[in-house]
């Protein structure tokens, strides 16, 4: 049997391929063997199997299917923006094979009817594994508290009110204390809206020079010190969502120091731009946190080095173009970014040294898939044939007819990133396939 | 050419030739007004849209006059924040307007950037009557001109902008102009007015939050509105406090240097960042500004629609 890219084997080979596990990237060509959505072996050279089809990976690098923990697939409320099926299909085409759905939907992912109806949304466009994360409080209005032992039953693997913060801070003590017992984080978005309200870009000299009320780096600082100490003390599992300032990450690594058991993310806009990228005013860098400055950068780069932060997770927030088309204090804050996750790191953290490529992917896939213990991000013997083929060298422009998301609010539009997702499987079967510059 | 561009939208962008020569012609209309004909016919069947999406008297006013005595045709079109709900965006409006075909657009908005953004879409001019807390060229320019009218050639000349230059676009037009034509800018006012960080806008533009070493040797007081109703009680603590902390009174005055100057771009809150009696006083040129105001916007519409420096030497004199 010929292999065949329309018609995918229950079995096959992939050979010629460098396979990358578990933050390292095998120094001798390897293979990969498939059968029925299932890794049957994997490990260097190339076995003959009679009768299985090879495909050819040309060598390239294979590695675990990517895991994103921080995704705003806007359905139900917001399908103008994305949906499950349109999200699904940009998470292919950036190597992902499972996402993190946020809940700040409307109505918002606060019951278990509701994980049901997401989970039952991403199977039937069956590209990516989707677990959502529930509403700390109904509505997310701040008040009370969701069903949580009742959404965990249905598939929910965290809680969180993203977009917003928890205001009140006992329903966050009881969130994390609750959560925990349940074996699930409260995820936190950060911000301490009485010092950054009303702001719409970060507060130093750009927004000083360009005439935008600023959101200082106190605001996010103090909402983590915040929770990381209300998670010291109620013992649950606090995870910090999109960290940006030099200050956080260091709250961060004292507290995971100290034993709290704290998790945290970074965005790839996080760890590649700065707030000068506002200068020209347009909307495609408005984002919350905020783009900080150089020093903040290189602490968010850092900590994912060293361990500080766990994992990459995009805060892929699609956008409109009518409301990108809003003047900057009036847009929406967000940016897309599954499809650019992979060559913004190249591009930003292996080019530049802070990782090598085995790292990075760790932080796209082992990492994230620990952080909140889902059954993915890993390429073992027996489990998921998960997995993606990468080009480390690619150079690509990322343009808005490219992308795969229905929203094309990229910070990266008209950038040459290194590093290209060139197929994605998830069970075994392609999920994407790249042919950017390819004539066929 | 003196201005090789389609807009105007700060003086960040303009160098200091293309300041000094807008002036200039600024120059040579303000001699116009003292004729008993004050327009001139230059801009005449040409179209000028004052959009308006901000409440503005005076400004609104000075361009409307501007317009009116080169002799343009007008249309003004205001609104306010809250007829603009989501759903009309600024470009469904700019797109109306050109497909009405206009030569030049004056805007001014809430949003720091409005202009620029018109300025992409947009294949006519515009000019920026202030956007946001971002800028305001035709003030800056029109401070400018006022200085220069007293002081000459402003370089190694001391001004000290006194008020919530954070939240200002005054400010940040006169700190672009004024440091490209050489000038020492000190700005003045509490902390939270006045954010460290402006400090870094240019080698010679220093904060220095106390009243009293900031106009010490000072050329020029330019007094910035302070906006009552932005941030009263958290910015500062009342108008009796920033009075007595930042009020340019009598006795501040009487301890400048003696042919130092006050200025004003208005409107006054009296008492509380001026005193009357300073408002009202000798050493203040806030009619001056008002009349260069015109002049100068006659200036950059008439440069902007390509009109020849050279013919206007016979026409306006």
């Amino acid at each position: 049997m010929e292999w065949s890219w329309e018609r995918i084997p229950a079995e096959y080979l992939v050979t010629d391929v460098f396979v990358c596990r578990q933050g390292k990237v095998g120094k001798r060509k390897g293979f990969l063997h498939v059968k029925r959505g299932r890794v049957e072996g994997l490990g260097v050279g190339a076995p003959t199997l009679e009768g299985v089809p090879v495909l050819d990976g040309g060598g390239l690098v294979l590695a675990p299917g990517f895991v994103d923990l921080h995704v705003h697939f806007r359905e139900p409320g917001g399908e103008e923006k994305e949906t499950v099926a349109s999200g699904s299909r940009a998470a292919a085409a950036g190597g992902f094979t499972s996402v993190v759905t946020m809940p700040n939907t409307d109505p918002a992912i606060d019951n278990a009817g509701m994980v049901r109806y997401l989970i039952q949304r991403g199977n039937e466009a069956g590209l990516v594994r989707v677990f959502p994360t529930g509403a700390v409080s109904p509505g997310r209005r701040g008040e009370g508290m969701c069903e949580f032992g009742a959404m965990v039953e249905a598939g929910a693997v965290g809680f969180t009110d993203d977009g917003s913060p928890v205001r009140d801070g006992s329903l966050m003590s009881g969130a994390l204390k609750y959560a925990g017992h349940l074996g699930v984080p409260v995820i936190t978005h950060a911000e301490d809206t009485t010092i950054t309200g009303g702001g719409c870009m970060h507060a130093g000299y750009w927004s000083a020079r360009l005439g935008l009320a600023g959101m200082p780096r106190a605001g996010e600082d103090a909402a983590v010190f915040r929770d990381i100490e209300l998670a010291r003390a109620a013992g649950g599992h606090l995870h910090v969502a999109h960290v940006s300032t030099k200050g956080a990450v260091e709250i961060i690594r004292r507290a995971k120091a100290e034993g709290v058991r704290v998790t945290a993310e970074a965005t790839p806009h996080h760890f590649s731009l700065d707030h000068a990228r506002c200068r020209d005013f347009s909307p495609l860098f408005k984002m919350s946190p905020p783009l900080r400055e150089p020093d903040d950068v290189n602490a968010v780069a850092e900590g994912l080095a060293d361990g500080t932060i766990d994992c990459i997770a995009t805060d892929h927030a699609p956008h409109t173009a009518t409301e990108k088309e809003y003047q900057f204090d009036q847009a929406p804050f967000g940016v897309v970014g599954l499809e650019t996750a992979f060559a913004v790191g190249v591009t930003y953290l292996v080019r530049t040294g802070v990782l090598d490529l085995g790292g990075l992917v760790a932080c796209l896939a082992e990492r994230p898939a620990r952080v909140l213990n889902l059954p993915a991000g890993g390429l073992d013997e027996g489990g998921e044939a998960d997995f993606v083929l990468l080009d480390p060298e690619q150079e690509w422009t990322v343009q808005a007819a490219d992308l795969r998301s229905r929203s094309r609010n990229s910070a990266y539009l008209g950038e040459t990133l290194r590093g290209r997702v060139k197929a994605t499987f998830l069970r075994g079967r392609l999920t994407w396939r790249d042919r950017l510059g390819v004539q066929e | 050419m003196i201005l090789q561009r389609k807009d105007v939208l700060g003086l960040e962008d303009l160098s200091a030739e293309e300041i000094l020569g807008t002036l200039d012609i600024a120059g040579r209309f303000r001699a116009v007004f003292d004729r008993p004909v004050r327009s001139v016919p230059i801009m005449r069947g040409r179209t000028v849209v004052n959009f308006f999406h901000e409440p503005s008297t005076r400004t609104r006013i000075s361009f409307e006059l501007a317009e009116k005595r080169l002799s343009a045709d007008i249309v003004n079109f205001s609104t306010v924040d809250s007829s603009f709900k989501k759903g009309e965006t600024l470009r469904d409006t700019a797109e109306n307007l050109a497909a009405m075909k206009i030569d030049m657009l004056v805007i001014r908005h809430s949003s720091s950037g409005a202009a620029r953004y018109l300025a992409e879409v947009l294949k006519c001019s515009v000019i920026n009557a202030g956007d946001g807390a971002h800028e305001h060229p035709t003030q800056g320019l029109l401070d400018i001109m006022t200085m220069r009218q007293r002081l000459g050639d402003l370089r190694g000349r001391k001004v000290t902008i006194i008020g919530d230059i954070a939240h200002s676009r005054v400010a940040r037009s006169n700190i672009w102009g004024l440091t490209k034509l050489g000038a020492e800018v000190t700005l003045c006012g509490p902390p939270t007015m006045v954010p460290g960080a402006l400090a870094k806008l240019g080698e010679h533009v220093k904060v220095e939050h106390d009243l009293k070493r900031a106009v010490a040797d000072a050329d020029v007081l330019n007094v910035l509105r302070i906006q009552l109703e932005r941030g009263a009680g958290k910015a500062f603590p009342g108008n009796r406090e920033y009075h007595r902390m930042y009020g340019i009174t009598g006795d501040v005055v009487r301890g400048l240097k003696p042919e130092a100057f006050i200025m004003h771009p208005g409107p006054m809150n009296r008492d509380v960042e001026i005193a009357s009696e300073v408002a009202d006083g000798p050493r203040q040129v806030i009619l001056d500004q008002v009349a260069n105001g015109v002049a100068v916007r006659m200036a950059l519409i008439y440069l902007l629609s390509g009109g020849d420096p050279g013919a206007l030497a016979g026409g306006a004199q």
